[in-house]
């Protein structure tokens, strides 16, 4: 679902996040209101976050896309407070994390949240099973209960049978599984995956990112995913926020993205991937109700329904979610999407 | 036209020269300006640190108090803590358990058996790795049965089981306590370099005046000994647990304490397995210092023989030292290697999950009830042994009559032309010439701070009075130290370019590590009997095995990229060697002969054995004289030569480093 058709509320916001680096970093963001990068250069400081406010919606697959460097991973961790954040503010349900006491913050990383790393982050002397259990051990849970529910979604990532493994018996994707099923066996609503493909061969890659779309068609977490690839990010994202030296440049849906690039950095970065990966069917929609035949859905991407288009001699109507006809899309259109992103491939 | 650091190196060079000659004549040069003092500190300027140090530790001992507590109690307090699990351990294992006192002593349980405890380390060593360690620790502890070592040895074992754990858990506990609070570490860093630079012997004396003679003292010293290492280690394995491990662990909810105990310290276990094993070392390697302030077994039996000239038999308890410190160490290896490697857990009854405890505990049980009709089971029969003593004092006969000509010409030679003028110098240098040249040698390494700690250091020891000791202190470590260089650096180069010849190096000097620094000791004074000559054999032994390391691990970790420019620029081998490897490898072989310098100065009081007359003897006179306040300032003075010279070789190591680029 695109965020803009309806609003729902936020899950997970932050205004005005700043993460310094650097001797009194904290006076110096109070005496200045909004420090430019030369400010900052001046007092010494290095700024790996800068002045960063989101909405992450509920149910929402929000990317932070950024090279490294970029200060990406420093934001998701601001934003689950395993880092101060100099300065700013970050709701959670309505909470403020920052000012959450010790007890407070264990309570809702226990039960709210749940992280997946890039290295997996697995501890070497648990078997996979008891890797997984391990969030409901730390909370005290029962024995019998903490072991069914871990067996429950280590079947859930595909791993059943493996449960007596250690993890460095295990190929990196399989050990990325044990990382994901431990990261959901607390039910968390809110979901932080930290470049969580980026060790993994490419071919894996792609199994895991189709793996994961199919478990968050089923759970519908709210989620925030960081990766340095942004084909990656078109794939997976509802939204996506790119970031640069510590700031957020641009966040939009991938198809914004593609087709209004707020800066020459989002550009460079946007040139590369096919138009028709990331265009829906209602972007190159024309609104006369001329078409024929069995109608194509206006949130279709182009590339999946490409084939089906070219082939047909006249245009084809073009249906919203209801069904309803609200216009058509014709093969000249497609084609030249098609083409002009060949030309850059 | 020279550039600058062309001309100060000649600078400094020349400084050196000129030094080693004013050295040379300095005795004359004294005689002829009729300036004594040059040479020799002023009596009337020394001020008497140990008569103040030795009154206030008197004072301690039997004045001071808070409130009704005094320190004396204290003491006692942790003596009573630690003597409770040792006499447990020494029961067990030597003594057996008795009832009563004196002559009205009644037996009840007789110690473990040697067959036990034998079949526990075979045991052991197969659940660790597999049957061949099993056999080599069975080899070890049947060796120690039937070479008629066995009840020292297991006296030795029974403290080494009090000390490791104590040693270990503190460590581990003061590890994690530096690690979580910054505050933690800042007090402890200090101290944990001061420890690592201070010879042990510095603090032997306070703690036999404090503890008594006895083996809790000398537990209490192998404790203290053995425990900062892993103190270093625990920090560094917790520092190096993996970022996202620890950012996991918090993510999922964990109280502090079970962020510790449930994420950081079991996920470096191995490397905190490795500080355990070093503790271990340290603890065998304390045995026969121990036994000076009261430590039984195998250490008293080696120095009871050193101080008879006892060949024989202080060679046999000496290689049953070793024999024992090999099983121990590679058993602890093993185990540290176990704990990366768990099985699936084994189903079925306690029995057949636990074979190897029910095989011992079965035995245990067999030995105390038919050892009341067989002693056999208890003890190994005394019949049976074999002693080697008569055979190592035939062999050193046989040596010293057939030739005590080769080997005294060799010990003339070295005398002559090596040691003899080195002590010349030394004693030779006026000190104000000596403290200025440290002083200026400071602010080049390492700027006014450096400059001002030698300058304060050295000036202590002037002022203590014992300069002249002082000096022939680091004239035996100078001369040592230059001897273990100029073997140790090539032997490391050959190990990191020869596979061959590296394998062989290594096994060498893992043998040479493993033996307790005594034992170096018996066999140099077995054939040039005692003596400066031999006390520096004894030294470079000990002191080898760090240049050898840091050498081969300088040199092979050299870059490959800059060899193989080396190469496409057409170098020789040797040009490579000349100019890339050994130039990269600098720093590390600073670092080498800095730690060669520190085992060299914790080798000194041992040597005192051996007749040297510098300022391990004069520790060495303080202990049997129970001396704190000579003891502590003759150990500090060994300390502050240590500081310094650490200090400045650190220094030049990271001037080299931030030369190469390699730090910044």
């Amino acid at each position: 679902m695109r965020s803009s058709s309806m609003k729902p509320k936020a899950k997970l916001s932050c205004s005005d996040v700043w993460k310094l680096y650097g001797a009194d970093s904290e006076t110096f963001l109070k005496n200045r209101a909004s420090p430019g990068g030369e400010d900052l250069e001046r007092a010494g400081l290095v700024g790996a976050v800068r002045n960063v406010s989101l909405d992450i919606s509920e149910g929402e697959i929000f990317v932070i896309m950024g090279l490294s460097g970029s200060g990406k991973s420093t934001l998701v961790r601001c934003l689950s407070r395993l880092i101060e954040p100099t300065g700013g503010e970050v709701l959670f349900d309505g909470v403020d994390l920052l000012r959450a006491s010790e007890r407070e913050l264990i309570e809702i990383r226990r039960h709210k949240m749940g992280m997946v790393f890039q290295h997996f982050a697995l501890l070497p002397h648990l078997s996979v099973l008891q890797n997984v259990m391990f969030p409901l051990t730390v909370q005290a849970v029962g024995k019998v209960e903490a072991e069914e529910k871990a067996r429950d979604v280590v079947e859930l990532v595909g791993l059943k049978g493996r449960e007596g493994n250690f993890p460095r018996e295990l190929s990196g994707g399989q050990q990325q599984r044990v990382g994901i099923a431990r990261s959901l066996v607390t039910e968390p609503d809110l979901w932080f995956l930290d470049e969580p493909f980026s060790a993994l061969d490419p071919l894996i890659r792609r199994e895991m990112q189709d793996e994961f779309l199919s478990l968050q068609a089923r759970l519908h977490k709210t989620i925030v995913f960081i990766t340095h690839d942004f084909d990656e990010a078109v794939r997976l994202a509802d939204r996506i926020a790119i970031m640069k030296d510590g700031e957020v440049i641009q966040i939009a849906t991938p198809e914004v993205l593609v087709m209004n690039p707020a800066t020459d950095y989002v550009a460079e970065f946007t040139r590369h991937i096919p138009r028709s990966k990331v265009l829906t069917v209602a972007g190159l929609m024309k609104p006369e109700l001329k078409g024929k035949g069995v109608p194509v859905a206006a949130s279709d991407r182009i590339s999946n329904v490409a084939k089906h288009i070219i082939a047909s001699d006249e245009p084809l109507p073009v249906a919203d979610e209801t069904g309803r006809i609200i216009g058509s899309v014709d093969r000249v259109t497609v084609a030249g999407t098609l083409f002009e992103s060949g030309k850059t491939q | 036209m020279k550039t600058r650091g062309e001309r100060q190196t000649l600078f400094v060079w020349m400084l050196i020269i000129a030094t080693i000659i004013i050295g040379y004549y300095g005795r004359d040069l004294a005689k002829l300006l009729d300036a004594r003092w040059l040479i020799k500190f002023p009596s009337a300027w020394v001020i008497r640190f140990n008569v103040e140090i030795s009154a206030a530790m008197k004072w301690l001992v039997e004045d001071a108090a808070i409130g009704p507590i005094s320190f004396t109690d204290v003491t006692r307090g942790i003596a009573w803590l630690i003597e409770q699990p040792y006499q447990l351990s020494l029961a067990l294992l030597a003594d057996g358990f008795i009832v009563g006192q004196g002559a009205e002593a009644v037996p009840v349980l007789p110690a473990i058996s040697w067959i036990v405890v034998t079949t526990a380390v075979i045991a052991l060593g197969q659940y660790c790795r597999d049957w061949g360690l099993a056999a080599l620790v069975g080899a070890c502890f049947l060796y120690l049965a039937v070479f008629g070592q066995w009840d020292s040895a297991m006296v030795t074992l029974a403290s080494v089981i009090i000390a490791v754990p104590i040693g270990a858990g503190g460590g581990l506990l003061l590890g994690i306590w530096a690690y979580r609070h910054p505050v933690g570490e800042r007090i402890l860093s200090p101290i944990l370099d001061l420890m690592q630079t201070i010879p042990i012997f510095a603090y032997l004396v306070p703690i036999l005046f404090m503890f008594g003679f006895g083996p809790v003292s000398a537990l209490v010293a192998t404790i203290i000994y053995a425990t900062p290492p892993m103190v270093r280690i625990t920090t560094l394995a917790l520092k190096s647990v993996d970022p996202e491990i620890l950012d996991f662990g918090r993510m999922v909810g964990t109280t502090r304490r079970q962020l510790t105990w449930r994420v950081l310290v079991p996920s470096s276990s191995q490397t905190l397995m490795v500080g355990v094993n070093q503790v271990i070392m340290l603890t065998l390697n304390m045995v026969i210092i121990a036994s000076m302030i009261g430590a039984g077994g195998l250490g008293f039996d080696v120095l009871a023989a050193l101080r008879r000239l006892d060949i024989g038999a202080g060679f046999e308890a000496g290689i049953a030292i070793v024999v024992l410190a090999i099983a121990v160490d590679r058993l602890s290896q093993a185990f540290a290697e176990r704990i990366g490697h768990i099985d699936r857990p084994v189903t079925g009854s306690w029995v057949s999950r636990h074979k190897r405890t029910t095989l011992v505990g079965v035995l245990l049980l067999l030995t105390w009830v038919l050892g009341q009709f067989s002693p056999l089971l208890l003890k190994y029969p005394e019949s049976q042994t074999i002693t080697t003593g008569v055979f190592w004092n035939d062999t050193v006969k046989y040596l010293n009559v057939n030739y005590f000509d080769a080997l005294e010409a060799l010990k003339i030679f070295f005398l002559t032309w090596f040691l003899l003028p080195i002590k010349k110098v030394m004693l030779g240098i006026p000190w104000p010439l000596a403290i200025v040249l440290l002083s200026l040698l400071g602010w080049r390494a390492g700027g006014w701070k450096l400059a001002l700690l030698c300058l304060g250091l050295s000036g202590l020891i002037a002022v203590s009075g014992l300069w002249a000791k002082a000096m022939v202190t680091v004239y035996l470590c100078g001369a040592s130290v230059i001897l273990a260089t100029v073997i140790g650096i090539p032997l490391g180069v050959l190990a990191a370019l020869n596979r061959h010849a590296g394998t062989a190096i290594n096994l060498f000097i893992d043998t040479l590590q493993t033996l307790p620094s005594f034992v170096y000791l018996i066999p140099v004074v077995m054939l040039f009997r005692v003596g400066d000559f031999t006390a520096m054999i004894a030294i470079v032994l000990y002191a080898l095995a760090p240049a050898v390391r840091y050498a081969a691990h300088g040199v092979r970790s050299v870059s490959k990229d800059l060899i193989e420019a080396g190469q496409v620029s057409g170098c020789t081998r040797w040009q490579l060697l000349r100019h890339i490897r050994l130039p990269m490898a600098l720093p590390q072989i600073l670092l080498g002969l800095n730690q060669t310098i520190m085992l060299a100065l914790s080798m000194l009081v041992i040597t005192a054995l051996v007749g040297t007359r510098d300022l391990g003897q004069e520790v060495y006179i303080a202990l049997t004289k129970a001396d704190t306040g000579r003891g502590l300032v003759a150990g500090l003075a060994i300390a502050f030569i240590a500081i310094i010279a650490d200090r400045l070789l650190k220094a030049g190591a990271r001037n080299a480093r931030i030369r190469f680029g390699l730090e910044s």
